[in-house]
């Protein structure tokens, strides 16, 4: 057990601190989730990552990648948490689409998406969820119906984040006539196809952050399925262990706001009372207790291990020491909490607001908590299905 | 970095995991409790004939020159199963701490070769064990004294973990017994293994709480299938997975001495308390009425978890140092190792 950096680890760091101290935007990107050009802002941050050879630093180098390994990745992250660069627009295919790619994709498939995902110029979204399918997946009634090199797709899905401005998405679809797990194919469809409709669906705070999808008799090739045909639970079980295990939600993220709140309540400790330090003091050894637990993860997946159902913990746990955390810098701001910019007349800006009404979704995407707590119940513990 | 245990360090705590489990049963404690003896001379004997008690000692000392992180999950181990024997106290608090004095009398190696030595940190106001103990390290005010066992008298404060054995130690201190004046890491040391222990607690607690939800049947089938019994266990392993990995980090951590590392050790010895309590208290409401009585062996995991709890320094004590640590260091994703904010 060493914990601590090498020279060369150390170095890596100091490259990308550089880095992004050279190019993160100085001001906040307008919202990617309110109109075009917020979007293609991100986008074009996408673009510049991709440049510096940053987009995704675990993927092989002919992807745009650097080949290296998770503990550098998580270096990475706390940089470019460090820094306050932009949120990454494209993390449904970096984060998820991606490693699945690496896993079941062909290598055509491979070539043809992941170079294009890393740079930026294809932005994808997820569309899993059904109005009637939601922690129940596998109730999907979309359908994916043969017809030689072709799959016609028809149905509809929804909470698909990205999806109003995004180019392509990631769909789960039935053969007619299947049910449940069996005869589903995970096929990649582009948002402008033809028979492709979507719906913003607005935020209790009026982002648009997800879209309905309605699909027409859209027509896509056979060689954009990805995984067997039918194998699409399995494909899409993979995917929802890269979402839960390591990648979507990086430890520094939520150092980062530990630290930032941990600098409120020193600035405000005289008016406080102590009990509210002790909150504080929580969420920063929570948000500590999650990197360590990904470090750990990360070093067993470096020497060869997998991650299993424990990664349903990490879901549970982060999303809820977000909320918690959320919930401790509001109580300090007390009745200006509400307000949506600190000062009457100042423009909104990045408030404990947004993270706050972010962070209540937290226990809800990705599969809920209530869903994580069965799978840990029943496949880590071993306890009966109902 | 490389936050992961070497396969020698993982076969070592299996093997030691293996014959704790196999020798220290809840019919072993009971009929230990029955025998009113203080400990299972048998299992003391097979710990003692696995080496484990010299593992931290010095290698100049005959033992094996090891570190905390090498011994944390046998502590764990020894958690797990409620050992009422002092391998927790004597190989990662005792013998270190004998190593580092002076003038001891050859007691070192009297450890070496079986014998106890108990200790009273001035953290905790009574001494685990010392009524089988041969040597006990006693402290009057700075100064620690090294006082054989025929030269204190003992008065028993009762627990209620029946196992945990604490006495008041009236003694007399004489320029001949004083071993140091400085007690170094030995109230991290104690509390980081407090907290492996909990850890420990923590797991059997639910894994009795799981046992029992397959097997009793309520509405024509297992509760246990039920949802609402199924996720407090869960919460219950959520708690213990993020407590884990910080009782790991601050035995890694430890030798570092810094306000970054101590506030490490608390936040483990915090975390893992919070997880063996509600392991406790959820496994007793898993458990139903029976998880109250004396038959369900569950009372004796929850009792020495409560007592661990506040050994070694309490919560709230833990908290402080946290909050210095945050007031005082840099924070934030580059700030997460205690060797990055030395």
């Amino acid at each position: 057990m060493k914990l601590d950096y090498t020279p060369d680890q150390q170095a890596f760091r100091q490259e990308v601190r550089s880095w992004m101290a050279a190019n993160v935007p100085p001001a906040r990107l307008p919202s990617f989730d309110l109109t075009r050009e917020g979007f293609e802002a991100h986008r074009d941050w996408e673009r510049k990552l991709s440049e510096g050879r940053w987009g995704m630093v675990t993927w092989p180098e002919a992807y745009g990648g650097r080949a290296l390994d998770l503990i550098r990745w998580l270096i990475f992250e706390e940089e470019y948490y460090r820094a306050g660069a932009p949120t990454r627009v494209n993390q449904n295919g970096i984060f998820l689409l991606g490693p699945t790619l690496m896993e079941f994709g062909t290598d055509d498939q491979k070539a043809r998406f992941l170079t294009r995902m890393a740079a930026g110029d294809d932005i994808w979204a997820q569309a899993w969820s059904e109005p009637g399918a939601g922690s129940d997946l596998a109730a999907v009634r979309s359908t994916c119906t043969r017809d030689g090199d072709e799959y016609v797709l028809n149905g509809q899905k929804i909470w698909s984040s990205r999806a109003v401005f995004a180019d392509w998405a990631f769909g789960l679809f039935r053969e007619p006539g299947s049910e449940r797990h069996k005869g589903m194919s995970l096929i990649l469809f582009p948002l402008d196809a033809p028979g492709v409709t979507r719906r913003p669906i607005a935020r209790m705070d009026g982002e648009l952050v997800f879209a309905e999808i309605f699909l027409d008799n859209v027509r896509v090739p056979v060689a954009d399925r990805l995984g067997d045909e039918g194998q699409g639970w399995h494909v899409c079980m993979a995917t929802a262990g890269f979402e839960r295990g390591l990648m979507l939600r990086s430890p520094a993220r939520y150092q980062v706001a530990a630290a930032k709140l941990a600098a409120m309540y020193e600035a405000n400790k005289a008016q406080l009372p102590a009990s509210v330090g002790e909150r504080v003091a929580q969420s920063w050894m929570d948000a500590e207790a999650y990197a360590l637990s990904i470090y750990s993860t990360a070093s067993r997946l470096e020497a060869g291990g997998t991650i299993g159902p424990e990664s349903s913990t990490n879901k549970i746990f982060w999303s809820e020491l977000d909320v918690a955390l959320h919930q401790t810098a509001l109580d300090i701001l007390g009745p200006r909490a509400e307000l949506v910019a600190q000062a009457p007349g100042e423009a909104p800006d990045d408030t404990w607001l947004d993270g706050y009404i972010f962070a209540l979704s937290g226990p809800i995407y990705a599969g809920s908590n209530e869903i994580q707590r069965n799978i840990i119940a029943e496949r880590m513990l071993g306890l009966p299905r109902a | 970095m490389e936050f992961a245990f070497t396969d020698d360090q993982l076969t070592l705590t299996q093997a030691a995991r293996e014959m704790l489990v196999d020798s220290c049963q809840p019919a072993d404690l009971r009929r230990l409790l029955d025998s009113q003896q203080p400990r299972d001379d048998a299992r003391w004997a097979a710990i003692n004939g696995m080496g484990l008690i010299g593992m931290l000692a010095p290698e100049r000392a005959g033992g094996m020159g090891m570190t905390l992180v090498d011994f944390i999950g046998i502590a764990e181990a020894a958690g797990y199963v409620g050992l009422p024997e002092p391998l927790v106290e004597l190989t990662g608090i005792a013998l270190p701490l004998l190593a580092r004095l002076d003038g001891t009398r050859g007691w070192l190696d009297r450890a070496m070769a079986g014998a106890v030595v108990a200790i009273g940190h001035p953290i905790n106001p009574l001494v685990a064990g010392a009524d089988t103990a041969d040597a006990l390290l006693l402290a009057d005010g700075d100064d620690i004294h090294l006082i054989e066992s025929n030269a204190v008298t003992l008065t028993r404060a009762e627990s209620f973990d029946p196992f945990r054995r604490l006495f008041a130690v009236e003694w007399t201190p004489s320029p001949a017994t004083k071993v140091g004046s400085d007690w170094g890491d030995t109230a991290d040391r104690g509390a980081v293994l407090a907290a492996a222990q909990m850890i420990g607690l923590a797991q059997r607690c639910i894994d009795m709480a799981v046992a029992y939800a397959k097997d009793r049947q309520q509405f024509g089938k297992a509760i246990g299938s039920t949802q609402a019994v199924k996720h407090m266990i869960a919460s219950a392993q959520v708690k213990v997975e993020f407590a884990r990995p910080v009782v790991h980090a601050a035995a890694a951590e430890l030798p570092l001495g810094s306000l970054a590392a101590r506030a490490r050790v608390a936040h483990a010895k915090i975390a893992a308390g919070e997880a063996a309590d509600g392991a406790a208290r959820m496994a007793v409401q898993a458990h139903g009425a029976m998880g109250m009585t004396w038959e369900v062996d569950l009372h004796f995991f929850l009792k020495r978890a409560m007592a661990l709890n506040y050994a070694w320094g309490t919560p709230a004590a833990h908290r402080a140092t946290v909050m210095a640590r945050i007031a005082a260091l840099r924070t934030g994703p580059d700030a997460t190792f205690a060797s990055e904010v030395a």
